[in-house]
This record gives C-alpha cells, sequence and structure tokens, in this order.
C-alpha cells in the first residue's frame, strides 16, 4: 500500500475548483483522493529525464481555416438556457461595488 | 420483432418496402415500453419526435433515396448536442439545458437519413465505468439486472443489447465504449483520435476523447463508423485524409495477417472464465489463418496513474464552464464567488467532484511538473510502447475487461477499484490509436457476455473490422440475447 500524502489539503483545492463541499464530502474525499495520489505515485519510478511530453496523440499544430463569415447560432438561442437574463444579456451578481 | 434487427436487415427490408420506417421506429418504442422500466437505459424518448422523423424517412423511402442509414433508429448518449433535445450529461447541473445546435455526428446520422432517437443513461460527465454516476439513476446490464451495463456509456451498450433501438452512439475516453460493450454483449468502437469529430460533444478529456457506435454485429459498426468519420472544419483536432467504406475490409480472410499477445495484459487478477474465452478466441483467430505472437508493452502498468492526471486535469480546466452563469442550474449567491462555489457543489456529483479537484491539484503551482509534466512523458512512452508493438503486428489481442459484469454498488465506494476496472481499454485513448470489443463468449453461471479487445494503428479501423468480423462470423456469441428481451409480448 502507498503511503498516503500529508500535503495534500482537500478544502484547499476545492476552493481552487470553486467547489462547496460539505465538512462529510471533505472527510470522504479527502481520504479517497489521499488514496488514489498514494496509486499515482508509482509514475515516479520511472525515468522521464530525456523523454518529451505528449499532450495529444496526434500531432498537429497550428491548424487554421479561411476566415470566412458564418452564420453563427442566433442571439435567442444563445441566451435560451440562461438561468437568469434581462435585455438580451446575462444576469449576475453585482461584481464591482 | 424488427428492434431486434441489425442496420444491414433492416436495409434490405426497407429497400425492398416490405416493412415501413414507422413500424420499425414503433417497434423499438414498444421494445422501450415493455423492457426499459427495468433496464433504465434512456433518460427519455420524444415518441413524437421520433415518429415524425420516420414518417420523413418513410416519404424519402417511396421517392427512392436509399441512403445507408435511412429510417434506422439510432440513440444518442446524453453528451452529444441535439437541436432542440435536452441535453444533461447524466447531471443535475445541466438542469433543463437543451441544445442550440446539433454535434457534427448527429448532422452526419440525419444525411445518412438516420432517426435521432432517444437520451441515453451515462456516468455524470463521462466519468466512471458503471453508470451508477448518473444523477438520474443507474442502468441495469439486460443480462443480469442486478448487475452493472459498464459505463460511462452504460445506457448506450445496455439499449443495444435490449434491442430497444438497432444501434447507438457513446464516447470513449478511457474505455467508455468498449468496456460497456463487452459487459453487455454487443460491439463497441472507439475510432482513432482525430477520426470522428468532436463538435457537439460535452467535452470531458479533449485529448481523449471520441465518439464511437455501439451495434449489434461488426458489419454494422463497419457502415456506422463510416458516416461518423472524416474532417470537419468545426473541430479542429478532427484529421484530413479519404474515409474509405470500411464494408470492403469484410472480407473474412485474415490469413497472414499478424496478431500481438502483449504479456503484460495475460497476468494474475484476471477473471478464469474471461482469461479462457480470450485464449479460446486466439486459438479461432489463429485457426483462421491470423500469425499470432507474443509483444511487449512495458509500460502497461503506469497506464492507469498517467489517465487519471491527464484525463483529470483536462477535465477540470472543460468542466470550469459549468458555473451557473450561462446555463443549467444555478444557486444564488452574494457574489459570482459564492454564486460558482454554491451552484457547482450542488450540481456536481461525488465523482465528478472527486475528479475536477483531482485535477486541479495536479496542475496547481508546485505539483504541474512533479504530476501533469511527469505523466506527460509517461504517456509518450505508452505511445511510443505501441508504435514498436505495431512495426511487428497488424492489431493487438487483449481481453477488454478483467471481469464480467459486476453488481451494482460492488465497487462505488472505492474509486481507486473502479478506475483499475478499465485497466485494458485506457492505454488506447492515451495513445491515440483505435479500438474495437466484440463478444468472445459467456460465463456460465451467471449467464455474462466477454468481450475481446482488438486494437488496431492510427487509422487502422479497417483491420480491426477484418480480423472483428472474420471471428464473429465463426462464432455466435453475438447472435445470442437475454431470454426475456427477445421474448414476445
Amino acid at each position: 500500500m502507498p503511503t498516503p500524502r500529508n500535503d495534500f489539503d482537500v478544502k484547499y483545492v476545492a476552493n481552487l475548483a470553486r467547489i462547496y463541499l460539505t465538512p462529510e464530502e471533505e472527510q470522504k474525499f479527502g481520504s479517497q483522493l489521499n488514496h488514489i495520489l498514494g496509486y499515482i505515485e508509482k509514475l515516479r519510478e520511472l525515468d522521464v529525464s530525456n523523454v518529451q511530453p505528449t499532450a495529444h496523440a496526434m500531432p498537429m499544430v497550428n491548424v487554421a481555416r479561411r476566415d470566412d463569415v458564418r452564420p453563427s447560432i442566433p442571439h435567442e438561442d444563445a441566451l435560451r438556457n440562461a438561468p437568469a437574463k434581462a435585455n438580451g444579456l446575462f444576469l449576475v451578481p453585482k461584481i464591482v461595488e | 420483432m424488427l428492434n431486434q434487427l441489425t442496420i444491414s436487415e433492416l436495409h434490405a427490408k426497407l429497400t425492398k418496402r416490405a416493412v415501413s420506417v414507422r413500424e420499425v421506429v414503433q417497434a423499438c418504442l414498444d421494445q422501450i415500453k415493455r423492457v426499459d422500466p427495468q433496464v433504465r437505459a434512456f433518460l427519455s424518448v420524444d415518441e413524437k419526435d421520433a415518429l415524425a422523423q420516420a414518417d420523413i424517412a418513410d416519404k424519402a423511402l417511396a421517392a427512392g433515396l436509399p441512403q445507408p442509414l435511412l429510417g434506422i433508429p439510432i440513440a444518442i448518449k446524453d453528451v452529444l448536442a441535439v437541436k432542440n433535445h435536452p441535453l444533461q450529461c447524466g447531471s443535475r447541473i445541466l438542469d433543463k439545458f437543451v441544445s442550440p445546435y446539433d454535434a457534427t455526428a448527429i448532422a452526419k446520422l440525419r444525411k445518412a437519413g438516420a432517426i435521432i432517437f432517444g437520451r441515453l443513461n451515462m456516468d455524470e460527465f463521462a466519468m466512471g465505468s458503471s453508470t451508477e454516476n448518473s444523477a438520474f439513476g443507474h442502468t441495469r446490464n439486460p443480462w443480469d439486472l442486478e448487475r452493472v451495463p459498464g459505463g460511462s456509456s452504460g445506457g448506450s451498450a445496455a439499449a443495444v443489447a435490449a434491442d430497444e433501438c438497432i444501434a447507438s452512439l457513446g464516447t470513449d475516453t478511457g474505455g467508455s465504449i468498449r468496456q460497456p460493450a463487452a459487459l453487455c454483449g454487443v460491439v463497441g468502437v472507439k475510432p482513432t483520435y482525430g477520426r470522428v469529430s468532436r463538435y457537439g460533444l460535452v467535452a470531458f478529456a479533449s485529448s481523449l476523447d471520441q465518439i464511437g457506435p455501439f451495434t449489434k454485429d461488426v458489419r454494422d459498426a463497419a457502415i456506422l463508423t463510416r458516416v461518423l468519420a472524416g474532417h470537419d472544419p468545426l473541430d479542429s483536432t478532427s484529421v484530413q485524409g479519404p474515409v474509405p467504406d470500411y464494408r470492403a475490409d469484410l472480407t473474412g480472410n485474415i490469413k497472414g495477417l499478424r496478431l500481438g499477445l502483449p504479456k503484460e495484459y495475460f497476468i494474475g487478477g484476471m477473471d478464469k472464465e474471461v482469461s479462457a474465452a480470450v485464449q479460446a478466441a486466439v486459438k479461432q483467430l489463429q485457426s483462421l489463418g491470423a500469425e499470432v505472437q507474443e509483444i511487449s508493452l512495458p509500460h502497461t502498468d503506469y497506464a492507469v496513474a498517467t489517465y487519471y492526471i491527464v484525463a483529470t486535469a483536462e477535465a477540470s480546466a472543460n468542466l470550469a464552464r459549468f458555473d451557473g452563469t450561462r446555463y443549467g442550474m444555478r444557486v444564488e449567491g452574494a457574489d459570482p464567488n459564492e454564486l460558482y462555489t454554491k451552484t457547482r457543489g450542488a450540481g456536481f456529483g461525488a465523482e465528478v467532484k472527486r475528479r475536477i479537484i483531482l485535477g486541479t491539484y495536479v496542475l496547481s503551482s508546485g505539483y504541474y511538473d512533479a504530476y501533469y509534466l511527469r505523466a506527460q512523458k509517461v504517456r509518450t512512452l505508452i505511445l511510443q510502447d505501441f508504435l514498436k508493438a505495431f512495426e511487428k503486428v497488424d492489431a493487438i489481442v487483449t481481453p477488454t475487461s478483467p471481469t464480467p459484469a459486476f453488481k451494482a454498488g460492488e465497487k462505488s465506494d472505492d474509486p481507486l477499484q473502479m478506475y483499475l476496472s478499465d485497466i485494458f481499454t485506457i492505454s488506447c485513448n492515451l495513445a491515440g490509436i483505435c479500438g474495437i470489443s466484440v463478444p468472445c463468449g459467456f460465463t456460465t453461471n451467471p449467464k455474462l457476455p466477454i468481450g475481446l479487445q482488438l486494437l488496431g494503428q492510427p487509422f487502422g479501423e479497417g483491420t480491426l473490422f477484418r480480423i472483428a468480423h472474420a471471428y464473429e462470423q465463426s462464432t455466435d456469441w453475438h447472435k445470442q440475447k437475454p431470454e426475456w428481451i427477445t421474448k414476445q409480448s
């Protein structure tokens, strides 16, 4: 069994991810994620010092298309799923005082 | 029973005008009414819309326009956008979401004449291996209702296995098509990365996700893959190049084809009946003329760890968009931060939260090099393993899953055990190659399907279809169905 990590602070990371966790979730996920991180530690067994990273299996770079004007979805369709809207805009809580 | 037929069988009947599309669609709707209260593959079916599409298809038939999928009801995983239909990814956070446009895969199905038919259950945001992570209840395995159908495309596999539709679409990020196909006893294809446009697919892990078909036999898989494949200017990761007619690969002849058995896949922990069925399938392939040799994929043991860094990192970025601002659920807050945090806390299920948190952690300052960058480097090693293997062999043969369908609840409290059930399917996505699962037998008591996985070179789908088809034609596994599914009502 890999050793659990001590520096993983579930509450801190959940806040970075903007996810509210109940105290029970903090407890449960903290322990489960420590277990998973322990398993992931096995990647340290490999020497990767001379290996290039792979971000994508298909090496494609600078994919561009012609900059043609095309129809886009109508304004009202884009707003159709909004939880709150007014005057053709998304409504959000006040950001600046 | 029209709902039991394959695409090619129905196409022959429809073009001869022996049956109408309306009858076909009605047969599927009737089967859903009869069996879906138990199987629970469908989240919703718009009956009126399906019958309206059927009437249009019947008119096209009368006009003599036999498109490849004309009048074929194809059910859709709840992760693909179908214009004016609900899309929730099995999640509460996309409460009441209605798609404003068609995914390219859906547009291609429509162009080929298919009936777009219902929304299929899935693990929330395609994160899971059992379909137990759906916010809308578990889908059950038609072979044993106490067992899972696999996941994340469990609804897609179960619906085809239960003859509730003729074929379906799913998505595969780490095995989410092949594993449920194996556990439900149907054919499932994970095309090469870039083969099928992802436009209109809700992203989980963008460098791994691919859309693919579930079908009742290999011929249908070849037909459907051809329709789905091809470059799309709306997805910059879709690949240029012609799409072959894969039916030409269904020759039945695999003499001299070289198959590799990776020694790392045939080790302890595998179910004995699964192991025996796969070995018998390998013998069968040999007797059909294939040359089998042992190969090595030395970094296999690191694939699951690599995957759960790469996939969660990408997911944490992709799922940032679900914040209660533009669509779906919103829990009000005093400021935007509180709104996001409360909405995401209430809207996401446990597994999605775990993976976003893990992905955020492996990308976070101070940990990026140790986790994410290292995983990307190991991904290179895994990819090189496959490229080296494909210098020696035309395809790789493995079990699809180390076990048959497990019982609901058996692994749901142990995420790591659940992750390890994808041990044979995950490398394929990391390497971006193609794979297929075909039925290769059953366990005895209870009777549960076993899947054989074939992995092919990038854009080597044709070779996979050729091997899978030759094998399938020499067996009758794909014709066996759960008794209660085929019973006349």
